[in-house]
């Protein structure tokens, strides 16, 4: 086991982790069955805001066909749904609303960022879009791309897939539901800066010819 | 598009009939723009769509411009069209930012220019009299950044971006229900008591 | 004969005519007080979205019903607003083509046209007669793919689900061609001031004349599923009117006013890009329902495979771009080698081309409506006002006028055949 594993002993979160089983035969084997489950029948909650919905919508229909990665039925109400794929820009009229969707999904949810936008704000770098949705909701897989071809976005729910089979259904903490602090943030305010502010040539667009 | 390079035919109309509240005019890149007083410009923009010679009876767009001189006034700016005619004409009406940013609604003239009109107020702070509900309408109700498309208002906005996804994420009832929806909602009695307030007093108002 | 009679008379719409035309069926919505008038009820206050499969993008509506019948409906936009018309002001007039295509994001390429045009009228650039052609085409294209997809998603609202994937499927095979043109399927970012991207690659216009032989089948087995369905016409039938009056009130335009009777269309009254020169017609409604919006737009596909058929034939040789080299970039070879050149390419992309003191308002006929260009410019490289007059945004404006009254699954349809697209909307 590699030393950073979270499910080892000497993990990161160690500290976190009361009532830890430690792995043996029977609990790594019910892991896979779980994770193949959980990762093979997962139904996805189709944030769709702009053009990555569309693509969203063509990784759906039949040519590419999200059904035969277990996404056969996309929920379109939080309470069934198990990752909600974020697809296209989102500004701050609309912030509310995800993470009031997030926060009605059951666990054990995860999210995927589609798109620039919505992974950092992407060409929107003004007074209105929200600079990646990972400042509201946790993200678990950024899939890049303005907007993502289906194949890329598929690629992103495999890295999902993957990632989802390497969890374990003894580790508490993955599965600890977000809380907002008493600002209403859910990350630290240096944080949501830190990740927001614009980088490389942005800094000078404010300049005129 | 290949626009006449003369000037289209009601403005001399408009000087014969409105004489000094017509201001000036000019053909720019094909179209004529004339400038109009914003005191009598409801009655002019009236006139434009019933007088029977020139039926201006499809509103294209209303929208304002701001210029980067900051001298320059602020220009509230009317696309009209006669489908009859299969002509346009763009009317202005120049605001001086030192005074009062108000013109007169056209509500009452074209409903398109309902949302046309609160997006103006949205994004530029021009009022509009006589508009039956002016309210944001691309921003959120309560938003309290300012007008963005003026040009002090800076690209990324004025708060920290943490403070806008703070606003954002905490933004009320009122950020997303405009008070006429939440006078019809059946559960009036379980709005917080600020809001109930609110209510009251526009009640009170408008009686 | 006699299982047409059987149907009719278990679906209880005569479905059709002597003359084999379907017939119209009077919808009656419940009157509001309803059937059962001794009832003490309190009206609903729904919210439909922004989140909801229905509502085409993030439109969220606010409706109060008296049981199932919707007294009034108070849409909310905004929900997609990304300072378009703000980023536009920092941004060189070639910087703003990307920014065209995430407006409309279901018709790109007509997008970037309509601005190209507007910014070249600006400017005083004349095209090439095979990049106007060229334009053409691309404009035909999007509206056929925008198109697709309110058909499938109007049908797919109304319970179609196949006519969902054939659009799609088409829409496929038009993301094809379009992506060997410009390299992406949706945000295709297709002209420049003065030109376009790149030229179409070698047997591209052979593909689309094969695509354009294909796809008027495809046309036809959607009209078999549903033009003349008895589910489909009583669903779409008397729903959703609005008069030419109120349609010319209401400022709507493209397919929604020429439904209402409105014989209107930017390409034939204000042509651009030489479309006085093309032999195609406009379909022109009746009723102004949303069985007049569907007939209106699947014509309008089949006339503008006409129009691409046309622009095939006349496509000419030559150059694509405008030969004016303070707008367009010269060829890599000339600027490697070639000093003058080297300062062009490094004034057009680090300085942009500045546009003379003016204003000009462009509209073209998109997909949805009359997509206006109003473009204000101080001498400067960037604009001082970029304005999208935006087809939907008043499209949209309308939706209380046509469904107050009307059923909350009559709301689905309006708003489904109202085709709007949020990007367009909020910008």
């Amino acid at each position: 086991m590699e030393l950073n594993d979270p499910r080892g002993p000497a993990g990161p979160d160690a500290a976190l982790r009361q009532g830890f089983v430690s792995p043996n035969w029977v609990t790594t084997r019910l892991d896979d069955l779980v994770n193949w489950s959980r990762a093979n029948s997962l139904w996805p909650m189709a944030f769709g805001t702009a053009c990555c919905a569309i693509e969203f919508m063509a990784t759906a229909a039949s040519r590419f066909d999200l059904a035969r990665f277990g996404m056969e039925r996309v929920a379109y109400s939080p309470r069934q749904a198990d990752v909600l794929i974020c697809a296209g820009r989102l500004p701050f009229k609309l912030a509310p609303v995800i993470r009031r969707v997030w926060d009605q999904m059951p666990q054990p949810k995860w999210c995927i960022s589609m798109g620039a936008c919505a992974s950092t704000g992407g060409i929107f770098d003004n007074y209105a879009m929200v600079q990646g949705i990972d400042t509201i909701v946790p993200v678990d897989v950024y899939v890049p791309g303005c907007p993502p071809r289906p194949e890329g976005l598929l690629y992103g729910i495999l890295m999902l897939q993957k990632k989802i089979k390497r969890e374990s259904v003894f580790d508490p903490s993955l599965r600890v539901e977000q809380l907002a602090d008493q600002s209403g943030l859910y990350l630290e305010p240096a944080a949501v800066d830190e990740v927001s502010e614009p980088f490389g040539n942005s800094v000078h667009q404010t300049r005129s010819a | 598009m290949t626009g006449a390079a003369a000037e289209n035919p009601t403005v001399p109309s408009l000087r014969a009939r409105f004489g000094a509240a017509v201001g000036r005019s000019a053909v720019v890149s094909g179209a004529t723009v004339v400038w109009v007083e914003a005191g009598r410009a409801h009655e002019i923009l009236t006139w434009l769509r019933d007088d029977p010679g020139q039926r201006y009876d499809y509103l294209v767009d209303v929208t304002a411009v701001e210029y980067r001189d900051r001298e320059l006034p602020l220009e509230v700016v009317y696309q009209l069209r006669s489908l009859a005619r299969t002509a346009m004409l763009r009317v202005k009406i120049d605001l001086p930012k030192a005074g009062p940013l108000e013109v007169d609604s056209v509500v009452d003239l074209w409903s398109g220019a309902d949302w046309l009109e609160r997006e103006v107020w949205d994004m530029f702070g021009v009022r509009f009299r006589g508009h039956p509900d002016l309210r944001r309408i691309l921003m959120w109700e309560n938003y309290s950044e300012g007008h963005p498309l003026r040009k002090d208002f800076p690209l990324r906005g004025r708060f920290s971006r943490s403070e806008q996804v703070r606003r954002a994420l905490s933004a009320g009832l009122d950020a997303h229900y405009s008070l006429d929806e939440l006078n019809i909602a059946d559960a009036y009695d379980e709005l917080p008591a600020d809001v109930r307030e609110r209510l009251a007093a526009r009640r009170e108002r408008e009686r | 004969m006699a299982e047409r009679r059987v149907l009719e008379l278990a679906l209880a719409t005569p479905g059709m005519d002597a003359a084999g035309q379907p017939t119209r069926v009077p919808l009656v919505a419940a009157a509001p007080g309803g059937a059962e008038p001794e009832l003490q009820t309190d009206h609903m206050l729904i919210n439909i979205g922004p989140q909801h499969p229905a509502t085409h993008g993030v439109l969220r509506l606010v409706v109060e019903l008296d049981g199932e019948v919707v007294v009034r409906v108070i849409p909310h936009i905004g929900y997609l607003h990304s300072g378009f018309e703000k980023l536009g002001e920092y941004r060189h007039y070639n910087q703003i083509i990307p920014l065209t295509d995430r407006t409309d994001y279901l018709s790109a390429p007509a997008n970037n046209v309509a601005f190209a045009l507007a910014a070249e009228q600006l400017m005083g650039i004349e095209i090439t007669e095979r990049c106007r052609v060229l334009r053409v085409i691309a404009c035909e294209l999007s509206r056929i793919i925008s198109h697709l997809v309110w058909a499938g998603t109007t049908a797919i609202d109304i319970g179609a689900f196949t006519v969902f994937l054939w659009m799609f499927q088409e829409r496929e095979r038009v993301y094809n061609l379009i992506e060997e043109w410009t390299g992406a399927r949706l945000t295709t970012t297709l002209t420049r001031v003065g030109g376009l991207m790149a030229d179409v690659p070698d047997g591209w216009t052979g593909r689309l004349r094969d695509w354009c032989t294909r796809f008027p089948k495809t046309l036809d087995e959607v009209d078999r599923m549903l033009l003349r369905n008895g589910i489909w016409l009583g669903r779409t039938q008397d729903v959703g009117v609005m008069t030419a009056a109120e349609a010319i009130d209401y400022s709507l335009s493209g397919p929604m006013l020429r439904a209402s009777g409105v014989a209107f269309d930017v390409r034939k009254d204000h042509p651009y890009l030489g479309y006085e020169t093309y032999d195609f017609e406009v379909p022109v409604g009746e009723h102004g329902d949303v069985y007049d919006r569907y007939l209106v737009r699947m014509e309008e596909m089949r006339q503008s495979v006409r129009i691409l058929l046309q622009a095939l034939e006349r496509l000419p040789d030559g150059p694509i771009n405008a030969s004016d080299p303070r707008v367009i970039l010269p060829p890599k070879r000339r600027l490697m080698s070639d000093m003058e050149s080297m300062i062009h390419h490094f004034k057009q992309v680090m300085e942009g081309v500045p546009a003379p003191v003016g204003e000009v308002y462009v509209p073209v006929e998109n997909p949805k409506g009359e997509l206006g260009t109003y473009l204000v410019s101080d001498g400067s490289a960037k604009p001082v006002r970029w304005r999208i007059r935006p087809p939907s945004f008043l499209n949209i404006a309308a939706l209380p006028k046509m469904a107050e009254g009307h059923l909350l699954s009559d709301l689905i349809a309006i708003n489904a055949s109202v085709d709007i697209v949020m990007g367009e909307i909020d910008r």
